[in-house]
């Protein structure tokens, strides 16, 4: 049963563009998807290598503004330089999001993870910080304050059958949907690893890691590469679904809300992202008829506030638990109940 | 106890080995070998300077002065990991276990060496990955028969009373298929009959070919098991030699087992 239920749930996610009718619905769709790939990748490091990245929005804004300009073309100055790049198709500026993001992991992993715990909190703030001030003042790439704009959709090529542009909102969803998957399988074969193993050994004990032969700082800076990114990916996607960027996609709210979609779904799990994503990322579209923005924020903080004390582990591990619970539960209670024919064995 | 028969090679060479913290002098001028299939005492009082001995063999802590040779490759200045890839491998005086897997989990993760498995094949799910799972869950098997644990497989490591906590520390030593085991104070706070199932697992490793270095306060235990006995006292080594010997130290007696009261 466990096997069958994520394709049920591929199943259920498949389907939701052919009976959902709302617009907006699939715009808050497409955009917590985003939103779950970044949380995902968070998880990678925070979950399985117990590194708290609070600078993770600078990956998601670097993958942004890297495809942007890809796919934009700039001329700057650069030291006396010109430095002249002519637009690139959309999907060459995902990859290329992805690649820079991936290299200031690596940067960020080999720099940071010398000083760890909340030495590695502070450059990751410090990072994404700095990020946002270059985004802000080099007006002359970024154009500042006044934002990335008329960022082109992705144009996806098929061999043979021509090319499709992704103009509407079911395709983006399509495609948020696949990237997400991807990213999902690539954690779950990942954490399934010797090299999972070795990431979740360092984040248990890192001494008895290297003691039996882990290269700590070797799977420390895969995990943030990794993640770095995918998070670049998911930037990538929301730069041109969105059509413009500016300097605020690197504010520390968003890292805020990353990892309160990580923690409340259950760190260190596959699914733990998604469910505190889609939580989070629907809580404002249920709340709207209710409550006015300010009183939303009160009532999305106490929740976070409820479900990390009444669940410390999140919510996708006290699930199990109880899923666990009922389980090995249901037996003995049918013996209780003087059932004529008691379980064997378990 | 004899050496294991063949020629009498060093393995591990410690010469002129120094360590200070600050005007604390933890070891000093430590000068001693250890030969091929040796089982070697390391004794000495509580604050003698053992455990940061083994710190410094295994890349933890970086001696004062002094060289460190495992089979010839000088060690200072290695990282742990390196030196366990040597196949220098160590047990922790307190329990190191990784407390929320599964005692056949902690087994995977300490068999970390013998994985071959790439990124890509990880990622794209070659069969080779497959492969290599399943000689390392086989292997995992193996060495939980061995340590006796293969009914707690299943077991969260952080559940197993505090013996097999300890007999699961010389199980993810032993998955780093070491040539050479430093094990710190394996048996300590052990009972009778757990004791005796760690020095009946030291031979066993013994007879598989490995190395053994023991730190033990144990002293029934250690003049048993040990073909030579080094003491230590105040990081200075005062006596070293077969056990027999070594118990009729005066120098030992008096600094080490007390004056005029024998426990061995």
């Amino acid at each position: 049963m466990k096997r069958a239920l994520p394709a049920v749930w591929l199943v259920v996610f498949l389907t939701i563009p052919l009976w959902l009718q709302d617009q907006y619905i699939l715009h808050i769709l497409i955009t917590t998807g985003i939103f779950i790939i970044a949380s995902m990748s968070l998880n990678l490091l925070l979950g399985y290598t117990g590194q708290l990245s609070l600078g993770h929005v600078a990956f998601f804004g670097i993958g942004a503004y890297a495809s942007a300009l890809t796919t934009l073309g700039f001329d700057v100055d650069v030291f006396g330089f010109r430095v002249l790049h002519q637009p690139w198709p959309a999907v060459i500026g995902l990859f290329v999001g992805m690649v820079i993001a991936g290299l200031s992991g690596y940067a960020i992993g080999r720099l940071s993870f010398k000083v760890r715990g909340a030495y590695f909190v502070i450059v990751t703030i410090s990072f994404a910080e700095v990020t946002r001030l270059i985004a802000l003042n080099w007006v002359e790439l970024t154009q500042g304050p006044l934002a990335l704009t008329n960022i082109p959709p992705y144009t996806l090529g098929f061999p043979g059958l021509g090319s499709y542009t992704l103009w509407n909102k079911t395709a983006y969803y399509y495609l948020v949907l696949a990237v997400g998957l991807i990213a999902y399988v690539v954690i779950s074969r990942l954490v399934g690893s010797r090299i999972g193993r070795a990431m979740i050994a360092l984040k248990e004990n890192e001494t008895l890691a290297s003691s039996v032969g882990i290269d700590v700082t070797r799977y420390l800076v895969l995990a943030a590469v990794v993640s770095a990114g995918m998070a670049g990916a998911a930037g990538s996607l929301y730069a041109h679904y969105l059509k413009i960027i500016d300097p605020d996609i690197f504010l520390f709210i968003y890292t805020v809300t990353m990892v309160i979609m990580v923690i409340t779904g259950g760190k260190g799990t596959l699914a733990g992202p998604i469910v505190g994503g889609v939580i989070f990322g629907f809580l404002p579209v249920i709340l709207r008829p209710f409550a006015a923005p300010a009183v939303q924020w009160i009532l999305y903080g106490g929740l976070m506030i409820a479900i990390v004390f009444v669940l410390p582990q999140g919510i996708v591990p006290a699930l199990e638990r109880w899923i666990a619970n009922w389980l090995t539960r249901k037996p003995a209670d049918a013996l209780l109940a003087g059932s004529s024919k008691p379980h064997e064995g378990q | 106890m004899p050496t294991s028969g063949a020629a009498e090679e060093v393995v591990l060479s410690i010469a002129h080995v120094a360590v200070h913290f600050g005007g604390l002098v933890a070891l000093s001028d430590l000068n001693f070998t250890v030969c091929e299939g040796e089982i070697v005492g390391l004794i000495g009082p509580n604050g003698a300077g053992k455990t940061t001995a083994f710190n410094v063999f295994t890349g933890f802590l970086k001696p004062t002065a002094g060289e460190v040779r495992y089979r010839n490759t000088l060690l200072n200045g290695l990282k742990p990991h390196e030196i366990t890839s040597l196949g220098l491998v160590r047990t922790f005086q307190r329990t190191s276990i990784f407390q929320n897997n599964t005692v056949f989990e902690n087994v995977l993760i300490g068999l970390h060496r013998l994985g071959r498995s790439t990124l890509w094949d990880t990622l794209l799910a070659l069969p080779r990955e497959k492969i290599a799972e399943g000689e390392l869950a086989d292997k995992a098997r193996e060495i939980l028969r061995i340590v006796g644990l293969e009914r707690r497989a299943a077991d969260v490591a952080a559940t197993l009373p505090y013996g097999e906590q300890r007999l699961l520390g010389m199980a993810l030593a032993l998955a780093a298929q070491p040539s050479m085991l430093l094990l710190d104070e394996p048996v300590s706070g052990m009972n009778a009959s757990e004791s005796a199932k760690v020095m009946k697992l030291v031979e066993t490793i013994r007879a598989a070919g490995v190395t053994i270095l023991l730190v033990e306060h144990d002293m029934p235990m250690v003049m048993q098991v040990s073909d030579r006995i080094v003491v230590l006292n105040y990081g200075r080594i005062i006596a070293e030699g077969p056990p027999a010997v070594i118990q009729q130290d005066p120098q030992v007696i008096r600094a080490y087992l007390g004056e005029g009261k024998k426990r061995a």
